[in-house]
């Protein structure tokens, strides 16, 4: 229905937008991490797999890689706990003000993220609002010194941001379960207990792996909260790029980490991917 | 009985447990930007309007605050310029690649921003362009192109083909039929979608950390000063955004007839779905 | 002589047949809208019951009420002596076959219909055994490891169907499971599913509200409309007898004659016939097939026949008879139903018997 010159029209430009600003960018990071930095502070255009030797080498690296991880792995955990039965709660509530709880999920996703990691940072420290409310209580007489400037904050702080990320596509999955489905588990004898774990719970896998993804990929890239809350002991891979592009000037060697990264999450992402076409009924 | 298994008891206790864990630290940002006595101590005391004044007269931070719009609106324009087509395409054409387009376009919203970042400030350095507003500007409507490219799809589904046929088929052609027709039809989603871009990047800091030149925004304004002390000034500001985001939200939702994204999400930002 | 058929007393035919279910005036209202108004029925064991109705009668809503996905605002339900409405739908021994099948996408067709009995936790071996049997009941035993999505509709209904049944319920709830269905395909399953009920020996309640489907398979209609029950009786007795002129007309087609008795004769227009019913207004209907053409070979020359003159106006092909619309001399208009012949014309005198004008109540306006 469409002519050649309509198709053309709507292709080429955001085509070559694409191709100039996202896929050179990312083509040249692959190609920084094969050069290396002059003591002169120049780039230094030759190829060399130096940087990738000076991953496995220093442990630093490999150590940062796997905190992260493992930081994201506890911000998906938490998200997911506290967002599915939440997404669960909203999909099968029926009143008036289904609506209106939507809304105030998703509100806060849109919130700077930068004001929430604040909000945190001034309640978590020592003299902050939380410490000072436990001592007001007397509930304890000194403040507790872990909760800002570790991992903790970080991984509170996180899953603070995104639960409601997590959510989202839950929700978007329970809402797709036919009701009809869980009247006719009903009917063929099984409680409301037995239709969640039989029934309903499967149907929503493809939502759940698309809020883990989410929570894992994009805290596991953070790199603002722990340069906020999270002290030394909390530093994450994404620190320790925006430091060699800063301060400890290195850009191949950043170059290199950011590009592992990439890959981790692009794997991830596929395999996300592959799992929710196994786990998706249509 | 109606078949809503959502009758267990402990499930609305811990929605308020999730609600409270939503928005406490907001509320108590927003109480203590009233506090006297400055951003943390229990409890809040002098209750002042002071760091408001003080805001008000901060010339830095209204600096900055231009400077987000400014950058805001410029991205958007790019964001829809580029992620209309990018919708239209992806829904009407098929070429060989089209897969690695539609993985490009919806990458950077599930990458780190700081990948897109930082890819795009090499580009800049090899390129030899001095980084500015003008960088931002092309940062967050590259990085915000799939923003509008999702949202516009979204209403290219559920928009009647027949209406452009009929056009076509009355005579108009296709740039006519495009205007006339197509557009009108994705209005909703097209306001969505530039509300949403406006306010993702009057907040944006990961990729435009790496792209400022001189001039600030208004993230990053404030992002400078967390790193030098924290005076309730910051959660002053704070507040103020949060009232303008709430507004923004709330209006985007109402805009919107509420369909939430279909499962698979990840498939559809990256793959084949 | 004939007389007014009071709305039946909503019990069984079959005296001596035990009773399923007892529906005690059920009434329920969503919002200010009352959906069923103080409804009665018995269901006895082994009968196929249809309840009839337009869209917006209310027989869905009963339906849901007996499975149990929604409770009546007031009234009883009793199975078998013991209070049903108290029970929660998945402790009830019965089982509803959903009107788009409801089939679990995520189970394969052996998964689904073994589903109600692995929730009861019986041994696999028993499981097995009996998914296998209702599988060749239903004929789809070759499908045993397809998923949902790959199947015909009339397949998941079969699925749909042997899931239900293969838990052994005291009684079966249809909901309009035929409706998906095009027609060469609904009259086989009409055919089948009557089979089964025989076979299987349960009683089934099946929804619609297609009346020719309902005549078809039941052996008792049950005729709701605007949330009451107009009539409650065998398709036979329904079609013959009809209760009110709503009964009359939605089932099958009518003549519905609207007379004044007076000293114990009908008038209708030109019409009188003699009837032993008290003087004043009466509605009488009469089937399209009962008006003959005189002087066709089957007519006679009774002298207590009606005969009327009138002109062709339609004539519609329904293949084997024709349904013609006559205008007679006065204005009235009838509706005749004779043997197929092209190209009728001109005048024609038509004949009927006065036993065949069946005296119905006027039905009662409801909000």
């Amino acid at each position: 229905m469409f002519s050649r010159a309509y198709k053309t029209a709507i292709t080429a430009p955001p085509l070559l937008w694409v191709m100039v600003f996202l896929l050179a960018p990312y083509g040249l990071l692959f190609c920084y991490s094969f050069w290396s930095v002059s003591p002169s502070q120049t780039i230094v255009h030759t190829w060399t797999l130096d940087n990738y030797r000076e991953l496995f080498r220093v442990n630093v690296y490999l150590q940062t890689l796997f905190r992260s991880m493992w930081i994201a792995a506890r911000v998906t955990i938490f998200s997911l706990l506290l967002g599915y039965p939440l997404a669960y709660y909203l999909s099968f509530y029926r009143g008036a003000k289904k609506d209106v709880f939507y809304q105030l999920v998703i509100i806060p996703l849109w919130v700077s993220y930068l004001v929430r990691a604040y909000a945190w940072k001034t309640i978590l420290g020592s003299d902050g609002v939380l410490n000072t409310l436990l001592q007001y209580l007397h509930i304890t007489k000194h403040p507790l010194e872990f909760l800002l400037y570790s991992p903790v904050a970080v991984v509170l702080t996180l899953t603070h941001i995104y639960t409601p990320f997590a959510f989202l596509p839950i929700y978007a999955s329970l809402e797709h379960v036919p009701r009809n489905l869980v009247e006719a588990s009903h009917d063929l004898g099984a409680s409301p207990l037995q239709t969640f774990w039989r029934v309903i719970f499967p149907l929503s896998v493809p939502g759940v792996l698309a809020g883990a993804t989410f929570a894992f990929v994009l805290s596991f890239g953070d790199f603002l909260a722990p340069l906020l809350l999270g002290g030394p002991s909390g530093i994450m891979t994404s620190n320790i790029v925006v430091s060699l592009f800063g301060a400890a000037y290195n850009w191949p060697l950043g170059a290199a980490i950011s590009f592992c990264m990439l890959l981790l999450v692009l794997a991830l992402l596929l395999l996300s991917e592959q799992m929710e076409k196994k786990w998706s009924f249509r | 009985m109606s078949a809503a298994p959502g009758t267990s008891r402990w499930l609305p206790w811990h929605a308020a447990v999730v609600f409270g864990f939503l928005y406490l630290p907001i509320v108590t940002l927003i109480v203590y930007s009233f506090n006297g006595a400055g951003v943390g101590g229990f409890p809040p005391r002098n209750l002042t309007l002071d760091w408001y004044r003080m805001l008000f007269a901060d010339d830095a931070i209204w600096e900055s605050v231009l400077n987000s719009l400014v950058v805001a609106f410029a991205a958007m324009a790019i964001s829809l310029s580029f992620g209309i087509p990018a919708a239209l395409a992806l829904d009407r054409t098929n070429f060989p690649g089209k897969t690695l387009f539609r993985r490009l376009v919806l990458l950077p919203l599930i990458l780190p921003g700081i990948i897109t970042g930082l890819s795009l400030l090499m580009l800049f350095r090899e390129a030899d362009v001095k980084l500015s507003l003008v960088t931002i500007v092309l940062g967050h409507g590259t990085a915000l192109i799939s923003v509008a490219t999702t949202e516009v799809f979204a209403g290219l589904q559920k928009m009647d083909r027949a209406q452009e046929e009929a056009s076509l088929d009355l005579g108009a052609n296709y740039w006519q039929t495009f205007w006339r027709i197509t557009i009108p039809n994705l209005r909703l989603s097209i306001i969505c979608a530039a509300l949403l871009i406006f306010t993702l990047s009057m907040d944006e800091i990961a990729v435009s950390f790496f792209l400022i030149g001189r001039d600030n925004t208004l993230p990053l304004e404030i992002w400078g000063r967390l790193r030098r002390g924290i005076t309730p000034e910051i959660n002053a500001i704070s507040s103020i955004i949060f009232v303008f985001s709430l507004i923004a939200i709330i209006t985007w939702y109402r805009l919107r007839i509420v369909s939430p994204a279909a499962p698979g999400v990840v498939a559809e930002v990256v793959g084949t779905a | 002589m004939t007389t007014v058929t009071e709305p039946a007393i909503a019990r069984p035919d079959k005296s001596g047949v035990r009773t399923l279910l007892d529906i005690r005036n059920i009434a329920k209202s969503f919002g200010k809208n009352p959906v069923l108004r103080d409804v009665s029925l018995q269901i006895a064991e082994g009968e196929f019951l249809t309840i009839l109705g337009e869209s917006g009668s209310g027989k869905t809503t009963l339906l849901r009420i007996i499975a149990g996905f929604e409770s009546a605002d007031s009234g009883e339900i009793f199975m078998e002596g013991e209070r049903l409405d108290l029970l929660p739908p998945y402790r009830r021994r019965v089982n509803t076959v959903f009107q788009q099948y409801a089939l679990f996408p995520h189970l394969n067709v052996e998964d689904n219909v073994g589903y109600g009995l692995r929730v009861a936790k019986l041994p696999k071996t028993e499981i097995a055994a009996r998914v296998s049997d209702s599988l060749a009941m239903v004929k789809m035993s070759t499908y045993a490891g397809a998923k949902p999505a790959n199947i015909s509709g009339g397949q998941q209904q079969r699925v749909a169907l042997a899931r239900s049944l293969v838990n052994r319920p005291r009684l079966l709830l249809l909901d309009e499971p035929l409706s998906a269905l095009d027609a060469n395909l609904r009259r086989q399953m009409q055919v089948e599913l009557k089979s089964l009920q025989r076979e299987v020996g349960i009683s089934f309640v099946f929804v619609t509200h297609d009346q020719e489907e309902a005549m078809v398979m039941s052996d008792r209609i049950a005729l709701l409309r605007k949330g009451e029950l107009e009539q409650v009786a065998s398709p036979r007795e329904i079609y013959s007898r009809p209760a009110t002129a709503y009964t009359a007309q939605f089932i099958g087609h009518t003549n519905l004659l609207r007379a004044k008795v007076t000293a114990g004769v009908a008038h209708c227009h030109a019409l009188s016939w003699r009837v032993g019913l008290p003087d004043g207004p009466a509605v009488f209907s009469l089937r399209p097939e009962n008006i003959r053409l005189a002087g066709s070979a089957t007519a006679n020359l009774e002298t207590n026949f009606v005969r009327v003159r009138g002109k062709i106006e339609g004539q519609a092909f329904h293949g084997a008879t024709d349904l013609l619309q006559i205008v007679c001399d006065d204005g009235l208009r009838l509706s005749v139903r004779t043997a197929t012949r092209e190209n009728r014309q001109g005048d024609l005198l038509l004949e009927f018997s006065p036993a065949d004008a069946v005296p119905v109540r006027e039905s009662s306006g409801r909000g």
